[in-house]
């Protein structure tokens, strides 16, 4: 089992950027464009990753670190992460806390870069990236624990492995709950347009105005890994109840994380972005729907 | 499993009306709480299905998922109130006090004797439900709402009803929802009248006199 976690840990590594393409080519769908070729993420990290690098004389060695620690938290926390019945690498009781926490770190290295630099601009859209975070975050931890007293597991391999389908109507507010976490968390529409060039609107997009050349190479590629992580939390819910074999588990687990891309294009294409003051009020409904599958778990 | 369901659609539903921002949108979930609630008697009942109870969950669906929706949705229609809830509390606020009476109706649920029913859930969201009917009266400014948070707090009755007493005279439970729906016939010309009345007192529509006195009321005035 410990290689199919190996090479679940791999195609994770290898095939995050592809989400952004396969998000890239279902709105191009429905714009009725071609769209960018399947490639494209891979051709602009290799682009950036060629270039020199230009840092502001106002910025400080928190700059550097910002993009370097973003990337090796994210890529620690793809580590802890199951999919479906595939197990983690590393699994250990309590190991989500460290999960959320590993994010966390990321979170506050890619904020304090943005604020490192000095820019009016990158410090609203730090402010505005923790705000949302703060928002978020208990809402994942809330799911996990709803997870864990629904199955009597602690660590996230033995979480997902014992999921049954009795879980029912709890487990789909989870995965609902997930999902606007994920949304959230990724920077994409109804919170976040990753489009968007206009700084007054922007969250994720306005805090790396500043990095260039292989700095924000490693961003995007962070970028990335956290949607492919989130997403393997997210299909779990589905996926492990149903699908018990190791195997069958990663193949189906990555064709579904390719399908959560798709549904995540269509969402972009079908809804407007929410107004910035109703943001909260969208995050607490994920946290309230955790909440009410909690009691209905304890119930 | 269809009744844990039905519970939580019914929790789902307190959420939207406590967090829900537009009035039309309320009633609709209110409306929907009337629909779930018409069809629990027939999720909790055993195979064959006792006649009296088809009979209470055909009544409960017409009255609390047709019948009470349209009349509220007439006078919204007819006193030209303002759309937008207008809290006391805020939205965001109404929310975490449905998560903390959500808490507070589990601990009751499991604090009181009561007899077996259906499902584990029942009494909590029961509980939840009157809870949230009540907030909903005390916490809204429109009178409109305060209908509809008596209409709540009555489902959280009816559903105390459906799940526990196997054997409540049913004649009770029905003359329960006849009361509601004579109650909400009342608020709903009573609100009428007063919209009237205000536009008939208006200082500022009788300092203008006109022969053809056909003048719609203005949306912004105050209905209450």
């Amino acid at each position: 089992m410990q290689a199919l976690a190996l090479v679940h840990l791999a195609v994770a590594l290898l095939a995050a950027p592809l989400l952004l393409s396969v998000i890239n080519k279902t709105k191009a769908f429905f714009g009725g464009r071609q769209g960018p070729p399947w490639l494209q993420p891979y051709r602009e990290l290799t682009k950036l990753l060629h270039k020199g690098v230009a840092r502001s004389r106002s910025t400080s060695w928190v700059f550097v670190a910002g993009p370097i620690v973003s990337v090796a938290a994210t890529a620690l926390a793809l580590c802890l992460v199951p999919l479906g019945v595939v197990p983690a690498l590393v699994a250990f009781p309590g190991d989500f806390v460290l999960l959320a926490y590993l994010l966390g770190l990321a979170r506050f290295f890619t904020v304090s870069a943005a604020l490192d630099t000095g820019s009016a601009f990158e410090g609203m859209g730090a402010s505005r990236e923790v705000q949302l975070s703060a928002l978020a975050e208990p809402g994942l931890l809330l799911a996990f624990v709803v997870l864990a007293v629904a199955t009597q597991a602690l660590s996230l391999t033995g979480l997902f492995a014992r999921l049954g389908t009795d879980g029912g109507p709890a487990l789909v507010l989870v995965f609902v709950a997930l999902l606007v976490i994920f949304l959230s968390e990724n920077s994409r529409i109804p919170v976040d347009d990753p489009n968007t060039h206009l700084e007054l609107t922007m969250i994720h997009e306005v805090m790396i105005l500043d990095h260039s050349g292989p700095d924000l190479a490693l961003i995007h590629y962070a970028a990335a890994l956290k949607m492919w992580l989130l997403g393997t939390l997210l299909i779990g819910v589905p996926l492990s109840p149903w699908v018990s074999d190791g195997f069958a588990s990663l193949l189906l687990g990555v064709l579904a994380m390719f399908a959560l891309a798709v549904l995540v294009g269509v969402i972009e294409s079908s809804t407007a972005r929410l107004r910035l003051t109703r943001l909260p009020q969208w995050l607490l409904a994920a946290f309230v729907l955790t909440a009410v599958a909690l009691f209905v778990v304890m119930g | 499993m269809w009744t844990e369901f039905a519970l939580m659609l019914l929790v789902l539903a307190n959420l939207r009306l406590l967090g829900g921002s537009r009035l039309l949108a309320c009633i609709s979930t209110a409306a929907f709480q009337g629909v779930v609630l018409g069809l629990l008697p027939l999720t909790v009942a055993s195979w064959p299905l006792d006649p009296r109870i088809v009979l209470l969950s055909l009544l409960s669906l017409l009255i609390k998922g047709w019948g009470l929706p349209v009349l509220l949705r007439k006078a919204l229609r007819e006193t030209s109130v303002n759309r937008e809830i207008q809290p006391i509390v805020s939205l965001n606020l109404s929310l975490l006090f449905g998560l903390a009476v959500l808490a507070l109706s589990g601990w009751l649920g499991s604090r009181l004797p009561l007899p077996t029913s259906a499902s584990a859930l029942g009494a909590p969201v029961a509980f939840f439900t009157l809870f949230t009917g009540l907030f909903l009266v005390v916490a809204r400014r429109q009178a409109l709402t305060q209908v509809l948070g008596y209409l709540v707090l009555e489902n959280g009755i009816f559903l105390f009803g459906v799940l526990f007493a196997h054997s409540t005279p049913w004649i009770v439970e029905v003359g329960v929802l006849l009361d509601l729906l004579v109650g909400v016939f009342v608020m709903g010309i009573t609100l009428f009248h007063i919209n009237r009345a205000f536009d008939a007192i208006d200082s500022d529509r009788l300092a203008q006199l006109h022969d053809l006195a056909v003048q719609r009321p203005s949306p912004t005035e105050p209905t209450e």
